[in-house]
């Protein structure tokens, strides 16, 4: 600084601010170099890692959404079709039919086809699932693990946080590459690698 | 065939009742090969909303961000800053259900800084960075008509009172501490507490949990008297709006022209936002508060320091709220004996057979990185709060009305009580403006 502006401080005070401003400018620029570097054009989502999952069943209530944005999704590549299916039947059910009382899932979602003998096809009707992942755990518990939650990018809004992810208590939830949104298992599991 | 997969299942179902079950994929039953010509369905799996969409929201952005400018700036128009704030809500609030916004995106922005494997996607970084940018030129008109929060809380300002200065001062702290636990969350890994206490996004999307609703409304409730609550007294990202703004090339001002100190404006401003000019017939006091600056930039380092160290002795307790050093508490419990119900996540741990070292050891980082976020945390309060202090103190020359460039948020309430407001946009002829003494003039007239 001169003497000049020394002696008026009006003036000083708006030289001062000037040169805060091009420093600050310089900082907020340059921490925008910095992150963009670290970023990058895409998107990330949410999604839980059904192989970490522990079927808490905290998925089905904790989501922002009434209606959980996580179901329960079927890779059939990998489905037994059994007749006595310990994704749809209750452990001990007396009649193999569906009744609702035999069913495991509390809220009916899943129906049950007979393709052939001894064949079932079980698909998930995701309008009626609530994702509270007892099937999953019937499935995964004595069968062949084909039956398992994953957050459904329809729905999701995929917030900022998620506030399942925060509750979650086997961590299984991770932001993934918008491109590769699902983490699926079987044969369907290669769906998202190409992106 | 049936009979023996039937076999299988209850071979299966004696054999692994009592061992807690994970989800491992395990092929119990073949695969089955159809005769029927049956073909297995697609597992359908619906894409997120498509990258276009994250380029639509910067180009709203950056469209509301301008306009609100040009409203405020060039045509000095309430009621159009106003219908853009309406907008923002109903796009940024309601459409895009209040995720992403820049208030958050303080914290992706502190997490993508501490954890390299964290790739931040281009949009959080611009919704985080260009708001500051307007605002360093032209004050905070980002808060005027662009951030949803700010918008919720303006269109239910309905009776606004003043809030004394002192407590104005005491409340105006609480931004900064909870910016300084947000970003050591945030980069610590612990959670976004900002997303988490947010107490408006439950209307955006007209859910949320008991509490968060009662907050929420109480919040909407007390913005009726305080305008603007969030704003003043919490937003995290209003700090760093509030230091930008100050900085800014070119601000609003209450008039158009020149202030003639007529005092219309006075209480025009419901946020507090207004400057007033000092009173000429009064001499400033100067010396004293000389004095107290000087003993305040005494104590400064001292008082840094001190709340340093309690920050850091916060470390423990803080680091709890860290998922990772919560469950290692939960499984030394257990490993000590001290508990016997396992709980789900010390369930789901130890089925991941990992050694309770490992996490211990996880734990302990986590702990002295608290240590270290804690002196930081805590020295920025204690130098905020000196700096309040001595800001009490130095007295300014104030020679006309103005806005406290800050705190004002821009919104163009003040605009239309100017005088020489009324006569730019012709609602009053200069004449009229003339025969207006400062002294006796009649504020009420003007209210209306
Ligand atoms: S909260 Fe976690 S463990 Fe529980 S069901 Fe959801 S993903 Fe699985
Ligand atoms: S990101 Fe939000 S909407 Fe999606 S599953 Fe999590 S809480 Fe639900
Ligand atoms: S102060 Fe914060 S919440 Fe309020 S309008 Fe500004 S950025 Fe939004
Ligand atoms: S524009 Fe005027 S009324 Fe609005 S915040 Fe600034 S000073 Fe207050």
């Amino acid at each position: 600084m001169t003497g000049k502006t020394k002696t008026n401080p009006v003036k000083r005070r708006d030289f001062v601010r000037k040169s805060l401003h091009v420093i600050v400018g310089l900082t907020v620029g340059g921490l925008a170099g910095i992150l963009s570097r670290k970023s990058s054009a895409e998107e990330t989502v949410w999604q839980l890692d059904p192989n970490i999952c522990i079927q808490c069943e905290k998925c089905a209530v904790n989501c922002v959404l009434p209606h959980s944005a996580v179901k329960c999704v079927h890779s059939y590549s990998m489905c037994g079709y059994c007749d006595l299916c310990s994704g749809y039947l209750q452990p001990g059910a007396k009649s193999r039919d569906t009744g609702a009382e035999s069913q495991l899932c509390p809220s009916g979602a899943i129906k049950r086809t007979y393709i052939e003998d001894p064949y079932f096809e079980y698909t998930i009707d995701e309008k009626l699932c609530v994702g509270c992942g007892k099937c999953v755990k019937g499935c995964n518990s004595f069968g062949n693990g084909s039956l398992y939650l994953q957050a459904r990018h329809d729905r999701c809004l995929n917030c900022n946080q998620c506030s399942i992810a925060r509750r979650c208590p086997s961590r299984a939830w991770k932001r993934v590459p918008a491109s590769q949104p699902y983490i699926l298992r079987g044969d369907e599991s290669g769906k998202f690698r190409e992106g | 065939m049936k009979l023996k997969r039937l076999k299988i299942f209850v071979v299966a179902l004696v054999l692994l009742c009592p061992v807690f079950v994970f989800s491992q994929v395990q092929e119990r039953f073949p695969k089955p090969d159809f005769e029927s010509g049956y073909v297995r369905p697609d597992l359908l799996t619906p894409a997120p909303r498509a990258a276009v969409w994250e380029y639509m929201d910067i180009f709203v952005l950056v469209a509301a961000l301008s306009l609100a400018t040009y409203f405020a700036h060039n045509q000095r128009s309430r009621r159009n800053i106003f219908l853009l704030m309406v907008f923002a809500l109903a796009y940024f609030g309601f459409y895009r259900k209040g995720c992403v916004c820049s208030v958050g995106a303080v914290q992706n922005v502190s997490y993508a800084f501490f954890n390299p494997a964290y790739i931040i996607p281009l949009s959080v970084v611009l919704f985080f960075i260009l708001p500051l940018v307007f605002a360093l030129f032209f004050g905070r008109t980002f808060c005027a008509a662009v951030c949803p929060l700010g918008a919720i809380q303006d269109a239910v300002v309905l009776n606004p009172i003043n809030v004394p200065e002192w407590l104005a001062a005491l409340l105006g702290v609480f931004p900064y501490v909870y910016l300084g636990l947000a970003v050591l969350f945030a980069a610590t890994g612990a959670g976004f507490i900002i997303c988490q206490y947010d107490p408006f996004i439950g209307f955006f999307r007209f859910g949320a949990d008991f509490n968060m609703v009662i907050f929420g409304f109480s919040m909407l409730l007390l913005g009726t008297v305080v305008a603007r609550p969030y704003c003043r007294y919490l937003c995290p990202y209003g700090v760093l709006l509030n230091w930008m703004s100050r900085l800014s090339r070119r601000h609003v001002r209450i008039t158009p022209d020149e202030c003639n100190n007529c005092r219309l404006c006075e209480e025009s401003c419901p946020f507090g936002a207004i400057k007033k000019a000092d009173d000429e017939t009064q001499p400033m006091k100067r010396e004293g508060d000389v004095k107290q600056v000087a003993a305040l930039l005494v104590l400064l380092p001292v008082v840094v320091i001190g709340f340093g160290w309690i920050g850091s002795r916060l470390d423990v307790s803080l680091s709890r709220l860290h998922p990772t050093v919560s469950l290692a508490e939960e499984v030394l419990l257990e490993n000590a004996g001290k508990r016997t119900e396992m709980t789900d996540a010390t369930k789901a741990f130890r089925a991941t057979g990992k050694p309770s070292e490992e996490l211990f050891a996880e734990a302990s980082v986590i702990q002295s990185q608290f240590r270290r976020g804690g002196w930081i945390l805590g020295g920025f309060i204690g130098l905020i709060l000196c700096l309040k202090l001595i800001g009490l103190f130095i007295r300014r020359r104030q020679l006309e009305y103005d806005v406290d460039k800050g705190t004002c948020l821009s919104c163009g309430r003040c605009f239309a009580y100017c005088p020489y407001e009324q006569v730019r946009l012709g609602l009053m002829t200069p004449e009229e403006l003339k025969e207006l003494d400062r002294r006796d003039v009649r504020i009420k007239q003007f209210r209306a």
